[in-house]
Order: structure tokens, then C-alpha cells, then sequence
């Protein structure tokens, strides 16, 4: 199948590990992978922050570029969300009607790497060799806007070599909230302690996600308190292999 | 009209009052340990019903109707309490509901009242104008006893007394009741010893005092019904023992028919309390010759929800049936307890109610308090929208902000446009990203950033940052399409 990627800009930016991992899982699994170089970002932090009018111009641009293609994966639970759950209502909002044609066409064909995995190519075991102890945290927007389940899980679980924990308390938010952790720093870092405490208490070497940015969130409450537990996006877990492990 | 929502338009923003809250670590304990309890209990009691998705559904399709058409089913039930023998009183803000209420005790002998939990009367302040005027308001359930005598502030719409313990409470009892008037010598924080002596205490007011007042869970339009439930018994003889009887409450408490209850009475308490049925539910409708009151006012209050309701992105907030399950959820309410809010109306729904009721003129800061992370919604037994709200309160205060010269010259709205600049095409993207790179030079130390300047040092507080790598995926990709093709 051909797959277009939507990176994500803070993944392209800040996380190129990732969107490489999602390259060559997807292209192990013997899909072919187009990726669009004029894409950006899809406009959730100005919209959660109250700035939607500013949006409408990046919505705009992912329904065109993505326009053609089939299928369109994206390894960040929370820019998933964004589209699907708040496209059509900023297409309303500006009461474009041209747009939200276009929207509508677009939405349904974009898909959360695990929930493309799982629930439209129907593959749980994905080859993967991962041999660590590890604890995945749902991220809120996987759990309670995509309902992805237990889809992850269902992944990792069939990975090779690995040792899966459950992280107490898991469904509860990590704290990050996007500008939330900059306009309530310190409710978000009370949130981010306890998330902190829950990740030690399993003696997990690794914490792992479907969104980086609850893991960067996570990281950066692990690394002030030097605790060496890593964190690392589910993707990087399902390309690693005997031959080419992530490191 | 002037609307008063407690004394939320003087108080201070969410981030200052949730950093007295955060360094109270009694106080936290206390929110953390009550707050897994009743979610313990309430997850229990709503995973044994095989239709509790469609009792959510039920219940919000309910309330939207209700709501839709408000005017009609308000006067079906003033025409109905009529009917039954009692008044009915419109009042369009606390200001004027309180004056109300002030004239109808005035005209009675007595200058105390009981009073059963009810929200809305802390909405209007109701006993500070009465105590004002020389009548004294006794609190009757536990908690709001608790709250009254210690000068305390409510924190949770439910459970107002979460935050105090069992020893602050025999210090508060120790201090404001005549415990040796009642036989009590030694009060230890033993809580059956506790609610002994409440319950001594309020027992005699029970007795003597002849005006009874309540808010309402529901009231009900095809028959005139009010409908209180409670857990202590206390309401019960508020509604029953007095002579007169004043019920406040909000013009968004009518259900249109008694079968609705079916829904509610199913909902509300295993949200609420984690219970299958309330321990004592009240149904009582107009007046009844030589059984309980003979006189029986209703004070019909709109004190902003007019406004609410003509809001079509946030009217959903007034379907709220004030079960408490968002608070006991809601990460952000587990650190910081509901006093942070400012209201009397406090966590996710407050947050959602308190700035619309006042027109969002004032706390603004409210609907940034949440990490968006969708539990409340979740768990809302009329499935309100809480987060979607939450962004489209988000959205209107900017674009008021937006309309004023200083609202467009702050800094976080210049760092805004800037950014919605740069995302505007890829090329400028790869241009501030190497900017960037070049900026960060000097704020990485050992490999890490733990500093950073202005507004970002929110971040790094208590964060660290790993700096930006290198080579971002499209270089990466740029390149390898590059040697693909040679």
C-alpha cells in the first residue's frame, strides 16, 4: 500500500528518530512511503490556546497536499486528534463550506501509526526485536479522542525480547497539556511528579508512547532528577530488529 | 442585572491560587485520598450497569431538549406550583433573589433558618446578606456544617469539607459548638464521635426552627415537583418539620416530566457518591394541609444562564447535574483541590461555568486550568463536553483580547502570529529551525537545557529540555531520496 506520512512538526523538528522509525517499519512491512515536504504543522497548539482563526490557513494546507492520497499515517496521537476531532469545526466556524467538502474527504483517511497498524492493516506481530523492560503510558489523546484501546498493547506485547510493565495509574494525563505546562507550570509539574513517581515505581528502563510530546514532558521530568529510565516513541520499539536494534 | 457568582469576580487567577494550594501537602493528601475513594466507588456502581452508556445518552438528550425549550417547560411548572398552593418568585440576579428571600423571612417570626446543602444559595451568597440582616442560616449537612463553622471556603460541589480532615474537624467542632451545652466532654477526632456531636448539635435546630431552606436536584414541569436527594437525613427535615419552606434554584433545573427521574435518580447518585440510590429522596409538590409546610415559595433564578443559553457553542455547561464526577477525575483538581477556582463552582465544570455565567468578564484564566485531557468527558453522566468547551471558552477570550491594541502587542499573542507565520510554508519552517538551532547555542549546557529565558521558564522550572538534533526527518529524508537517485 502507498503511505504518506505526516510527520508532525515537532516530530520532524524535534524527534527525527521517529518519523525515520515509522519509514522503515512501515517499508518492512512492504508499503511504500511518500512524504510531502511542503507539510508543517497541524495547527493544534494555536487552536487548544484559543488562537483558531489562526488555524484555518494550516487546515487548509493539510487538505489540500493530502488530498490525493489513500491512506495517511501520522505517529502522534494528539495531531490525529487535532484532525479528526476539530477540522470540521473550524471548517464550520469560518462557515467555509468549499472547506469542509474538502475536510470531509480528507479526515477519514488519516490514521494513528498504531490504530493503521492494528485496525486497517490488521498486523499485531510487526517483526519487531525490542529486548527491555518497558512501561508504555497511554497518552490522553490516544485513549480518550481516538479510542485506540488496547492496540498499542496488542503490539508490543508481540515484540520479541521485551518485558512489558503496567505503569500504575496509567490513564491519568502526565501533566503536558501543550501550553498548559508553560501558563500552569507548576499544577503541570505537580502532575509531571507523580507521573514521574508511577514510571519509577514499575523499574521500567525504558517508558514508552504513542505521543512525543507526553514523552518529552516525561523526559524532562526523569533527566532534572537524573534518573536514567529513557524515554522513547512506540515507533522506534516496533523498527527496532535483531539486525538493526534502536539503541 | 449584576451578576454574582460567589466572590469569583475577586478572585485571583487559577495559576496564583493554585500555588497555595500545591504547597499545601495536608491539603493535597486530603484531595488524593477522598478523591480515589469516591472514584473507586463510582467506577464500581457504574460497571454494573449493562446501559450506562445509554443512561448518559438518555440524560444528555434530556437535558438539550429541556433546554431548547426553556421558557415553555418554566412556565408549565410555575403554573403547576401554582396550582399545588405555592409561589413562585422570578429573580434575575443573586442581588434580587436575595432581597426575595430577605422579604419573605421578614414576614415570618422567626430569625434562624435550616438549611439543606444547596449550591446555589453559596452562589448568591445568601448567608452573608441574611446574617447581614440579622437572621442567622444554619448549614444542616455535614460537610457545609463543617465549612460554615470553620469561616472555610466550599471545595468540591459535593463534598465541600474534601480538603479538611477528621482532626481539623474536631479542632473547628472544639472551637465554634457548645460542646459541654450538648454533654460532650472529650471530643476526640473519632468520626463516629464526630457526627454524635453534629448531630446533637443540629438536632435542636431541627426542632425549634421554623423556616426550612433548599436548593433542588430537579424540578419537575408537568407537576409542579421539586426534588431533593441527600445522604444524612437532614434534608428530610429541613423540607418537612418547618412551616415555611424557600427553595432557590437555577432555571436550568427543570426536567419536563416525572418519568424523567427514571434517568437521573439512576445517574446522579452512583456518579455522585458511588451510590445505586440516594439514601433519602424527597419528592414533594406545592403545599398539604396539616403535613409538613404551609407555606412554600420558589425562587426561580437566572443570575447569567439566560446568557448561558443563548451561547449554542457552551450551553451544554448548564445541563451539568452537579454530580462531582469531573472534580473527583480531573488531574488538575487532584493537585490543586477546588478552593484554586475561586468559585463556588470549582474543577472541569467550573471552569466551564463560572466565566460563562459572568459573560467571561471575569475568570478568564479558568478554562486554561485543564491539560485537555478528556477525563472529564468520560465520566459526565449527561456526557457534557467538557474539553470542547473548555477551547471554545479558549477561542472567545482571545479573539476578545485580539480586538484591543495591548491584547494584540502581548507577548504571547506576537509569539502566536509568528508562529502560525512560520508554519505557514515548509521553507519558513527548515528558515526558523535553523535559527533556532543557532539560538539554542548558548542555552545548552552538558548536552541539556535546564534554563531557559521569559515566558519558557515556565518549561524548564522543573523540566529539562534535550536540545533540538541536528538533522531534522526531512533532511534526513531529502538525503536519502537524494542518494536514492543517484
Amino acid at each position: 500500500m502507498q503511505i504518506s506520512l505526516f510527520v508532525t512538526c515537532y516530530n520532524d523538528v524535534l524527534f527525527p528518530a521517529t518519523g525515520i522509525a515509522v519509514v522503515k517499519l512501515l517499508e518492512r512491512l512492504g508499503h511504500t512511503i511518500i512524504f510531502r515536504p511542503q507539510q508543517t504543522c497541524c495547527g493544534q497548539m494555536h487552536y487548544n490556546t484559543g488562537y483558531q482563526r489562526e488555524t484555518i490557513p494550516l487546515v487548509r494546507k493539510f487538505v489540500e497536499l493530502f488530498a490525493d492520497d489513500e491512506v495517511i499515517v501520522s505517529p502522534s496521537a494528539s495531531c490525529v486528534a487535532m484532525i479528526r476531532d476539530h477540522y470540521e469545526k473550524a471548517a464550520l466556524m469560518v462557515q467555509d463550506s468549499q472547506l469542509l467538502v474538502k475536510v470531509k474527504q480528507v479526515v477519514p483517511r488519516v490514521f494513528e501509526l498504531t490504530e493503521l497498524l492494528v485496525n486497517k492493516l490488521a498486523v499485531e506481530d510487526v517483526g519487531a526485536y525490542y529486548p527491555h523492560r518497558v512501561t508504555y503510558h497511554p497518552s490522553c489523546h490516544s485513549l480518550r479522542m481516538l479510542r485506540v484501546g488496547d492496540a498499542p498493547l496488542r503490539l508490543l506485547q508481540r515484540v520479541a525480547g521485551i518485558e512489558l510493565i503496567e505503569l500504575p495509574n496509567r490513564t491519568e494525563c502526565c501533566g503536558f497539556g501543550g501550553t498548559f505546562a508553560i501558563k500552569n507550570s507548576q499544577t503541570s509539574s505537580a502532575m509531571l511528579d507523580d507521573k514521574v513517581h508511577c514510571v519509577l515505581d514499575t523499574g521500567a528502563e525504558i517508558c514508552t508512547a504513542g505521543d512525543n510530546s507526553c514523552l518529552m514532558h516525561i523526559y524532562g521530568g526523569l533527566h532534572r532528577r537524573k534518573e536514567p529510565v529513557k524515554t522513547i516513541h512506540i515507533a522506534q520499539i516496533l523498527a527496532s530488529t535483531r539486525e538493526e536494534p534502536t539503541a | 442585572m449584576s451578576v454574582h457568582i460567589g466572590n469569583a469576580e475577586n478572585a485571583p487567577s487559577f495559576p496564583r491560587a493554585a500555588r497555595a494550594a500545591l504547597i499545601n501537602t495536608q491539603l493535597r493528601t486530603n484531595v488524593r485520598n477522598a478523591t480515589n475513594i469516591i472514584q473507586a466507588k463510582r467506577n464500581n456502581m457504574t460497571g454494573e450497569l449493562p446501559d450506562w452508556e445509554e443512561l448518559r445518552e438518555a440524560g444528555h438528550a434530556i437535558k438539550n431538549h429541556t433546554l431548547k425549550y426553556l421558557d415553555l417547560y418554566l412556565e408549565q411548572f410555575e403554573a403547576n406550583v401554582t396550582r399545588a398552593g405555592g409561589m413562585v418568585h422570578w429573580a434575575t440576579d443573586a442581588d434580587e433573589a436575595n432581597q426575595i428571600i430577605g422579604n419573605i423571612i421578614a414576614d415570618c417570626t422567626g430569625k434562624e433558618i435550616i438549611k439543606v446543602k444547596t449550591m446555589t444559595s453559596n452562589e448568591i451568597r445568601l448567608n452573608d446578606y441574611l446574617e447581614n440582616s440579622g437572621i442567622t442560616p444554619h448549614e444542616t449537612d455535614l460537610a457545609d456544617l463543617i465549612v460554615q463553622l470553620g469561616n472555610e471556603d466550599p471545595s468540591h460541589i459535593v463534598v465541600p469539607a474534601l480538603h479538611i480532615n477528621r482532626t481539623q474537624i474536631r479542632d473547628i467542632f472544639q472551637k465554634k459548638i457548645p460542646l459541654h451545652e450538648l454533654g460532650i466532654d472529650n471530643l476526640t477526632d473519632d468520626p463516629q464521635q464526630l457526627a454524635e456531636a453534629a448531630r446533637l448539635y443540629l438536632r435542636h435546630k431541627f426542632l425549634t426552627v421554623d423556616i426550612g431552606f433548599s436548593g433542588a436536584n430537579f424540578a419537575i414541569a408537568d407537576t409542579g415537583a421539586v426534588v431533593v436527594v441527600e445522604s444524612e437525613g437532614n434534608g428530610r427535615m429541613c423540607l418537612t418539620l418547618p412551616d415555611v419552606l424557600i427553595t432557590l434554584l437555577g432555571i436550568e433545573k427543570i426536567v419536563p416530566t416525572f418519568r424523567d427521574l427514571e434517568v437521573f435518580l439512576q445517574s446522579l447518585p452512583r456518579s455522585a457518591t458511588g451510590e445505586r440510590m440516594n439514601p433519602y429522596n424527597s419528592i414533594w409538590t406545592g403545599v398539604t394541609p396539616a403535613d409538613g409546610p404551609s407555606e412554600f415559595h420558589v425562587i426561580l433564578l437566572d443570575n447569567g444562564r439566560t446568557s448561558v443559553l443563548a451561547n449554542g457553542e457552551g450551553r451544554e455547561a448548564l445541563n451539568c447535574i452537579r454530580c462531582g464526577a469531573c472534580l473527583n477525575v480531573c488531574p488538575v483538581y487532584h493537585q490543586t483541590g477546588g478552593i484554586a477556582y475561586g468559585s463556588v463552582y470549582q474543577g472541569p465544570i467550573g471552569a466551564i461555568v463560572t466565566p460563562q455565567l459572568q459573560n467571561l468578564e471575569h475568570s478568564r484564566s479558568l478554562p486554561y486550568a485543564s491539560s485537555l485531557c478528556g477525563a472529564c468527558y468520560d465520566v459526565c453522566p449527561v456526557k457534557i463536553n467538557i474539553p470542547e468547551i473548555l477551547i471554545f471558552l479558549r477561542g472567545e477570550i482571545i479573539r476578545d483580547e485580539q480586538r484591543t491594541l495591548l491584547g494584540k502587542f502581548q507577548l504571547e499573542n506576537i509569539a502566536m502570529q509568528a508562529m502560525a507565520l512560520v508554519f505557514s510554508s515548509s521553507g519558513l519552517m527548515t528558515t526558523a529551525e535553523a535559527l533556532a538551532k543557532f539560538a539554542q547555542g548558548p542555552l545548552v549546557h552538558d548536552g541539556i537545557i535546564n534554563r531557559l529565558p521569559g515566558m519558557l521558564s515556565g518549561w524548564t522550572n522543573s523540566r529539562d529540555l534535550a536540545p533540538m538534533p541536528r538533522k531534522s526527518f526531512r533532511d534526513w529524508w531529502l538525503q536519502r531520496e537524494k542518494d536514492k537517485g543517484q
